[in-house]
């Protein structure tokens, strides 16, 4: 039986789909088996940073409706084989997920796979709360910026509701993955710290991605971070992140300002 | 000092972790708000659905968020021939609008 997990974040743009991505590949890469579920229905972009738009015939609304089998829909990795996507779709709207079929697919590829991670839309809708009704765990991601912690605040909240596992009683495991983090601001005081953000959401840490040209680079080539920028900082700190998933204990490391002396000579005058 | 300003970055980091701390709390309190009315208007349909056969669309719970204190409005729509009367006498005296405060 495999894990369901829930990449969400409330707030758009904060890296849900990279780090699905870069997750899924990084748990993939260690020989399990892993598949990465796009429920953005209508705006979908899972396919694109995975790099395999161009293999996308079947998607999970109709798999969902049954008009195409979940085998016919999966999407195979190119670099690695025990990695597939199930990609939404491009042109319904997310009314045509329902909660039974959905249910369906997800209790398939539990069977199927060691992790399914389902990459929620953003928002507090019903595409949302689908992506998180099934999870096993959540993983929020956050950036270490006002709007998208407070949003991450309030994803906490229906996280710990939403979810069949939190209405029959029990407690949904929750993850913080901090991305898009920049020392050099943060020593500066321009940028709220690891610890601000902690102190606010009070989650477990599941890693600190930083900031990096790296990610965009991966995503022009439409490929996980976690594949074609291996040796990268960001790349790195996401295999950290999915060897914490499994359950290893990684020590963390907060990412350092590599801008020299000067730089952290002012940071240090700014705190 | 003020000449030595310019090596000095403007601060911002501790400005937003304030604004964010007092907007979290507010966030929180205002959706334990919206669980509050929910859960008590449950409660109060089930306690007064085992006495008096009412309406579920009937029974409205409000808060109206006061500066110091809120008030919580309840309202409930009894209909004339209840299930028990005796019961249903008593709900007649307090028909219509019972209100108390919290907090």
């Amino acid at each position: 039986m495999g894990k369901v997990i829930v990449v969400t974040s409330g707030k758009g743009g904060v890296g849900k789909t990279t780090s699905t991505a870069a997750l899924g590949a990084a748990l993939a890469r260690g020989g399990q088996k892993v598949v990465v579920v796009d429920f953005d229905v209508g705006l979908r972009n899972l396919d694109l940073v995975m790099g395999a738009e161009r293999r996308v015939v079947f998607d999970l609304i109709n798999v969902v409706q049954g008009t195409a089998k979940l085998a016919q829909a999966l999407v195979r990795d190119k670099r690695l084989e025990t990695l597939y996507l199930l990609p939404a779709s491009q042109t319904r709207d997310k009314d045509a997920l329902t909660e039974d079929g959905v249910a369906t697919v997800i209790a398939e590829l539990r069977e199927k796979f060691d992790w399914v991670i389902c990459d929620s839309p953003a928002g507090i809708e019903r595409g949302a709360t689908l992506a998180m009704r099934f999870a096993d765990e959540a993983v929020i991601v956050a950036n270490p910026e006002i709007s998208s912690v407070r949003d991450s605040s309030r994803m906490i909240g229906l996280v710990d509701t939403k979810p069949l596992k939190a209405e029959a009683g029990g407690r949904l495991e929750k993850h913080l993955l901090i991305t898009r983090f920049d020392p050099a601001r943060v020593a500066r005081g321009e940028m709220l710290g690891i610890g601000d953000v902690l102190e606010i959401l009070s989650l477990p840490l599941l890693g600190i991605i930083p900031e990096s040209e790296e990610v965009l680079r991966a995503s022009n080539l439409g490929a996980p971070i976690t594949v074609c920028g291996r040796d990268s900082a960001p790349s790195r700190a996401y295999f950290d992140a999915a060897r914490r998933l499994g359950g290893e204990t990684v020590a963390m490391t907060i990412p350092s300002d590599s801008k020299g002396l000067l730089t952290r000579l002012l940071g240090r005058r700014a705190a | 000092m003020s000449r030595l300003h310019f090596l000095t970055p403007v601060s911002s980091a501790p400005v937003a972790r304030e604004r964010l701390q007092n907007l979290v709390e507010h966030d929180r309190r205002l959706v334990n708000h919206a669980d509050l009315v929910t859960v008590l208007r449950e409660e109060i349909y089930a306690l007064i659905g085992r006495h008096a056969a009412i309406d579920p669309g009937k029974v409205q719970v409000m808060v109206v968020r006061g500066t110091a204190t809120s008030t919580l409005a309840v309202d409930i729509e009894v209909p004339n021939r209840a299930r028990a009367p005796a019961t249903s006498r008593r709900l007649h005296e307090g028909e219509g609008k019972a209100a108390l405060s919290y907090r």
